[in-house]
């Protein structure tokens, strides 16, 4: 098995506090693996130090057997990793299609042209990606008026538009309603598989957690305390006395 | 120097800070909870001024009158802010924010006009405080007492104010407002009145501010927008909303000021450096230094989380080609039909619609308000007065590099500007424009200072009014095509992009600060060549080219017009320019009469001219479907 992304021993604290303390795991393509762990369990800086928000006190992540500890989220992005947001980040004033025009033009190293106009190149791109997502239909629409739900997938259409070997999804399906849940991972899954994507996402939604992750790991105050597949994450007596409570 | 004096200008500056502190605490207790960036807090500043001269007058010049007209103007001052937040503010809290701008713009002009009517347009020297007119000797030196008195007030003040804010429930209140607007509204609080008191507090501490200073300073008509210059920087060096930043920024300003002015002229290494030159400069370099070092301020904070982001600006559309031509022809017959005033005026207006559409790039789509576009424009100017008269360039060759040096600054000062967003980067342009007029006012050698530089007249083959606007439409028109051309084209989007969402651009690789330095660059070079065209035009060129003034005619013409809509800032520049024009030549009080005009368009289009018409049309459009 060969490992898009590689963490190894990754450090955080945010003053005396460890938020994130040895944490070492990898993802490789066409996989998708779920982080989870209660509310503070430091979810949350694991994922800003894969994207380049916050630098590691120590550790090394590899993408691709190459090390991108310290590089900005540009150039992260530039290396193939596609990002969504716990709270939707779109180009609100544009429409869906030149939302992911833009991540297009941004791609092919086309944004600097002050001549010519935007929105003439990559059109049948763009409208292929939005078909992927279900979205073709709203391409016109301003992206500022589109339910919760579809903003979502636009993020989705617009983080594949580079090609991605990573996808960084921060709580995919908040703020969504249950069957939206499970129908955007479901697709997220499936085209995860056919363009050999690796997937790494945060969920609270334990119904979408344990129905599309190939693998999970068990975040605790800040240490993994599992890993594997979903049925022994589920019966692992530490991860029912962390999200359960009690002794063991 | 001695440690005496030293010491002397140490107090000097502290009780100027005392006045600057009053002001800016109620500027930035007016911005931390309505948001609203007060432009007329220095007139209020202005007002407690000539209150205090006239009530004393009333009173009489014993220290029971004398303190009983400082209190009862402060009281009169924080009344009229109530009233201005009553009558006019509450009516657009739902505007976008700078609609709101431009309504305390309009505030500025009708109080500026007020006052000069009701006191003249010449300085009133008041008293001396009664009682307080001898001074003590301290090591040697002679102090007022009154300056004494003044350096006690600023801690007394922000003791009173921290008491309050601390103590009472209405400051539980405005502490809570200043971290969460729309969480006070929430939980069933009367916005209305607090902000109505919040107004009637910060305008009170303005007014204060203004009334202390009679002994100190004569009331003038030039106040308003220099104490408001003075504040914004004090309270954006302090930090938005922090009272305690704000007193920590207007001693460390009050006192590098007073020194500046102690100090004199220094010989170093055989060079002369004139120190009280400085002083109009200083407070710009500490704002700017402040700013790179720390983005929020000495004591300020991240700005809230704030949720209601307001409307979604609409998309950008392309004003249709037929109706671009029609325009066209019609700007081309003008000379034809018109008499020489109309030309000329026309030839004002193409300068200030490139002006103003080029401050409308980059406050609209680009999302970072200027407040010191001028300095483009006016560096633009006087590049190609300088290039023409001082190297003996000829006229065409100066009027083409000129936009070039313009953009050249813009370069320079856009490098600090994009590290910055929001309320911090229109201070910081302010500060750059401020820094630029005051090197060409004080700089007489070479600018002419006060008195700028004439006989800057074109070529020979421009030399008739006709043929000038010929150019200028040509140029200016190229210039505003080019601007719209741009906004439409690759560059132009991801601007927008990045305005709408920077963590998005972030995360698909666009290095937005790169792409908003050139867009400063672009401007900058365009807002200089509608300066060039405009000194040539006039045949000469005064600081007034660089000054706060200018700034604020093109914000007013940009917003006036409406920041949504492309041709928005083009009419904008139209009206304003032809109702400045038209109404000057009639009253004496054009300011009051633009003010009051703009005030009814506000209150009337909260979307601007164009964009109130284009709102209107589609509903008649509904209508009739």
């Amino acid at each position: 098995m060969n490992a898009v992304l590689q963490v190894e021993g990754l450090h955080k604290a945010f003053g005396g506090v460890q938020a994130v303390a040895d944490v070492s795991f990898a993802v490789s393509a066409g996989e998708l693996l779920a982080l989870i762990g209660p509310n503070g369990a430091g979810k949350s800086t694991c994922f800003n130090m894969l994207n380049g928000q916050l630098a590691p006190d120590a550790g090394v992540v590899r993408l691709d057997g190459k090390d991108i500890v310290g590089l900005t989220p540009r150039a992260i992005w530039r290396r193939g990793v596609g990002r969504t947001f716990q709270i939707t980040a779109t180009f609100a004033s544009l429409s869906v299609r030149e939302n992911v025009q833009m991540a297009l033009y941004s791609h092919a190293g086309k944004l600097r042209s002050l001549l010519q106009r935007f929105g003439a190149s990559f059109g049948v791109e763009a409208d292929a990606l939005l078909d992927q997502v279900g979205m073709l239909d709203q391409a016109d629409r301003i992206c500022g008026v589109l339910a919760y739900g579809d903003l979502k997938r636009v993020e989705l259409a617009m983080a594949l538009a580079n090609r991605p070997r990573l996808l960084l999804m921060d709580e995919p399906t908040a703020g969504m309603a249950p069957k939206e849940r499970v129908a955007l991972m479901a697709l997220t899954a499936r085209l995860a598989r056919a363009q050999k994507i690796a997937v790494l996402f945060t969920e609270h939604d334990m119904d979408v957690v344990f129905g599309q992750a190939d693998r999970i790991i068990v975040l605790d105050r800040g240490r993994l305390i599992a890993g594997g597949i979903p049925e022994d994450v589920r019966t692992n007596p530490d991860v029912r006395a962390v999200y359960l409570g009690g002794t063991h | 120097m001695t440690f005496a004096s030293i010491l002397i200008q140490l107090l000097n500056g502290l009780a100027a800070a005392s006045s600057l502190f009053l002001v800016s605490a109620g500027l930035s207790l007016i911005f931390g909870v309505t948001r609203i960036v007060n432009f007329a807090h220095g007139s209020l500043y202005m007002l407690g001024l000539y209150a205090a001269y006239s009530l004393i007058e009333l009173l009489g010049r014993t220290p029971l009158g004398f303190w009983s007209a400082v209190v009862l103007a402060s009281i009169a001052v924080g009344l009229v802010g109530a009233a201005i937040e009553v009558v006019v503010l509450r009516r657009i809290y739902r505007a976008p924010e700078l609609f709101q701008l431009l309504a305390t713009f309009a505030v500025v002009l009708v109080i500026k006009d007020a006052a000069l009517f009701a006191w003249g347009a010449e300085d009133l020297v008041g008293p001396r405080a009664p009682g307080l007119g001898e001074a003590v000797q301290i090591m040697g030196k002679r102090i007022p007492v009154y300056d004494l008195l003044l350096i006690a007030a600023g801690p007394l003040v922000l003791g009173i104010m921290w008491l309050l804010l601390a103590r009472t429930r209405w400051g539980a209140l405005v502490r809570a407002a200043t971290q969460d607007r729309e969480m006070v509204g929430a939980l069933g609080v009367d916005q209305a009145k607090l902000f109505t008191s919040v107004f009637f507090v910060g305008a009170l501490l303005a007014g204060l501010g203004g009334a202390l200073q009679i002994p100190r300073e004569p009331a003038n008509l030039d106040l308003d927008l220099s104490v408001i210059a003075d504040a914004f920087v004090v309270t954006v060096v302090g930090g938005l909303g922090s009272l305690g930043g704000a007193f920590l920024a207007a001693i460390l300003i009050g006192v590098a000021k007073a020194f500046c002015i102690g100090i004199g002229t220094v010989h170093v290494f055989g060079f002369e450096i004139i120190f009280s030159k400085l002083v109009m400069v200083v407070e710009f370099v500490i704002m700017g230094v402040v700013l790179v070092l720390r983005p929020y301020g000495l004591l300020g904070k991240k700005p809230a989380l704030q949720r209601a982001i307001g409307d979604i600006l609409p998309p950008l559309t392309s004003p249709r080609w037929q109706v671009a031509v029609a325009w066209i022809v019609l700007f081309l017959l003008i000379p034809l039909f018109a008499d020489r005033y109309v030309v000329v005026l026309m030839t004002d207006i193409a300068c200030f619609a490139l002006f103003a559409a080029s401050l409308h790039f980059i406050m609209g789509p680009a999302g970072m308000v200027s407040f010191g576009h001028a300095a483009y424009f006016g560096l633009g100017a006087y590049a190609a007065a300088l290039l023409f008269k001082r190297a003996g360039l000829p006229m065409e060759a100066a009027l083409l590099l000129a936009p070039f040096c313009a953009g050249l600054f813009a370069l320079v000062y856009g490098w600090f500007c994009v590290r910055l967003s929001g309320v911090y980067l229109a201070m910081l342009t302010l500060a750059f424009a401020q820094i630029s007029w005051s090197v060409v006012f004080q700089w007489d050698a070479l600018t002419g200072g006060s008195n700028g530089l004439v006989g800057i007249w074109p070529s020979a083959w421009l030399a008739g009014k006709s043929a000038y606007y010929y150019m200028t439409l040509a140029l200016c028109g190229a210039g505003i095509a080019l601007l719209w051309r741009v906004l439409f084209s690759p560059f132009g989007y991801a601007l927008r992009a990045g305005r709408d969402s920077p963590l998005r651009a972030e995360a698909i690789g666009i290095d937005l600060r790169s792409f908003q330095w050139a867009a400063f660059a672009l401007v900058g070079g365009l807002a200089g060549l509608a300066g060039a065209v405009f000194a040539f035009s006039k045949g000469s060129i005064s600081p007034s080219a660089v000054s706060i003034a200018q700034s604020t005619d093109g914000l007013v013409m940009v917003l006036l017009g409406g920041v949504e809509t492309l041709t928005g800032p083009v009419v904008g520049a139209a009206i304003f320019t032809w109702l400045r024009d038209e109404v000057a030549r009639r009253t004496e009080f054009w300011r009051a009469v633009l003010g009051l005009t703009i005030l009814a368009i506000v209150l009337l289009f909260p979307q601007g001219l164009v964009g109130g018409l284009k709102a209107l049309a589609n509903r008649w459009r509904e209508a009739r479907a």
